[in-house]
């Protein structure tokens, strides 16, 4: 009963006064040229992002709660198994009511790519790329990209020593940052849209065995800005997912192309 | 003004309470509700190599060995084509009569049906029981979602891919799957077998 008066009242707040959550705007990112963690051929890591605009901080449980309502295929055990494993939105108190510890400010997780996906298309977007994602996260709050700030790569590093019980803050409570994008760290980890991209290699083209196959991409990983920990956690974490799989920690925000770069 | 707010908030709900009424069951063509895990579930149109456009779900009904590759590819992808061809030898007549087989374009840009019939004449394949097929761009990353197939494209426009071959069941389940090429996938042959009883 509890949780259905929960419900309704979450509801009604959605429905009828939107402007009493920050909805998530669309923030333009000028495009660029960056060097990334990834190579993109063997030994040629300086990467091309153009323009593009992303949401300024993460999809919240109440941005996904509106979502689930106007599409029920999507709702907690409605979702079909292909899309989402047993524990999609399980912090949730029901499919279609948050709970006390997954308040409607705080980043939706428990989301599989699918999900995630279905939701920016939903918002005529996409999921970021990668490359897109790692470009926004290479800034603090007064840099473009501070990733040589050894501090500042410490402070990030921090943040995933955390026990995973840890309470997850509401989106936006810390600075944004460069770009006036809020949480690209120390809040949850984040889909892109390649996740399914790591572990593969131009050395797969060569024929060899099936676990040299899947082995060549991993190393070609770890070649690039060792001192990286933070990012290359990131990559290892995403690239161990399925489509389907959801994680406690893991959340996303969407993008969209921007304007060719004049 | 505040209590309009809080009107067209109820009316909301109420439009909302009628939406979730409507439980979605997804249906294949036949009509016939699919297994939760089935691949068939991803509804999306894909286009054969002479043009025609289906669902994920054209050889429902029979297992199915799918893959992804790209036409242009110079290595793995023949392989990958001649390692299933290889694979299918080792099946009887009528073994072989019944399994399909389905390998989809990573690269769907330039793999037109044009290409794709070239391919498909190249390696003479059966063409009753197989299709070369290309998605919609932006549906490729959902096919290989499903699948598991991790797939990029690098600077040259060539594409790096798991090599992953997927047996489906008749509903469309996953049922084995094998990265071995070259040579027929000893345990992967017995599961083809399998679903075929």
């Amino acid at each position: 009963m509890r949780n259905l008066i929960y419900s309704i009242t979450v509801v009604a707040v959605l429905a009828g006064s939107a402007q009493l959550a920050q909805a998530s705007e669309f923030v333009p990112i000028s495009g660029g040229e960056f060097r990334s963690v990834i190579p993109e051929a063997e030994g040629d890591n300086l990467i091309a992002v153009d323009n593009f605009s992303v949401q300024d901080a993460p999809i919240t449980n109440a941005e996904f709660l509106r979502f689930v309502l106007l599409h029920p295929e999507w709702q907690r055990g409605s979702a079909v198994s292909l899309f989402v494993d047993e524990q999609y939105l399980s912090r949730w108190a029901g499919p279609i009511s948050l709970a006390a510890e997954s308040g409607p400010q705080q980043p939706v997780t428990q989301v599989s790519w699918f999900a995630a996906n279905a939701y920016c298309e939903s918002q005529n977007a996409r999921l970021p790329s990668w490359y897109e994602w790692e470009y926004l996260a290479a800034a603090n709050d007064d840099m473009a990209d501070a990733r040589h700030l050894a501090d500042w790569r410490q402070s990030i590093l921090s943040w995933y020593s955390r026990t995973g019980g840890d309470q997850i803050a509401d989106v936006r409570s810390e600075p944004a940052n460069y770009y006036q994008v809020f949480d690209t760290h120390k809040l949850v980890w984040e889909w892109v849209d390649d996740f399914n991209a790591f572990l593969v290699s131009g050395d797969n083209r060569e024929q060899g065995g099936a676990d040299q196959l899947q082995f060549c991409g991993a190393g070609a990983i770890s070649m690039e800005e060792k001192e990286n920990y933070a990012i290359l956690m990131r990559v290892a974490m995403l690239s161990s997912l399925e489509a389907r799989y959801t994680t406690r920690n893991l959340g996303f925000r969407c993008a969209r192309q921007g304007e060719d770069r004049q | 003004m505040k209590n309009r707010t809080w009107i067209s908030g109820l009316a909301s709900i109420l439009t909302l309470s009628t939406l979730l009424l409507v439980v979605p069951i997804t249906l294949s063509a036949n009509g016939n509700a699919l297994p939760p895990q089935s691949v068939y579930n991803l509804q999306v149109a894909i286009e054969d190599q002479l043009g025609e456009i289906t669902g994920l779900d054209r050889y429902k009904g029979q297992p199915v060995l799918v893959s992804m590759f790209y036409t242009s590819c110079p290595h793995v992808c023949p392989m990958l084509i001649s390692t299933i061809k290889l694979t299918e030898s080792k099946l009887s007549v009528e073994e072989r009569a019944q399994l399909r087989v389905l390998t989809i374009s990573i690269d769907p840009q330039r793999d037109t049906p044009e290409n794709l019939y070239q391919i498909f004449q190249r390696h003479s394949v059966d063409s009753d029981r197989w299709s070369m097929v290309r998605p919609k761009p932006g549906d490729v990353r959902k096919i290989a979602g499903v699948l598991g197939i991790k797939y990029k494209q690098l600077p040259d426009g060539e594409f790096s891919h798991t090599t992953k071959i997927v047996l489906l069941d008749r509903d469309g389940t996953q049922v084995a799957s094998t990265d071995q090429l070259g040579r027929p996938d000893a345990a992967f042959l017995e599961a083809i077998r399998t679903s075929l009883q």
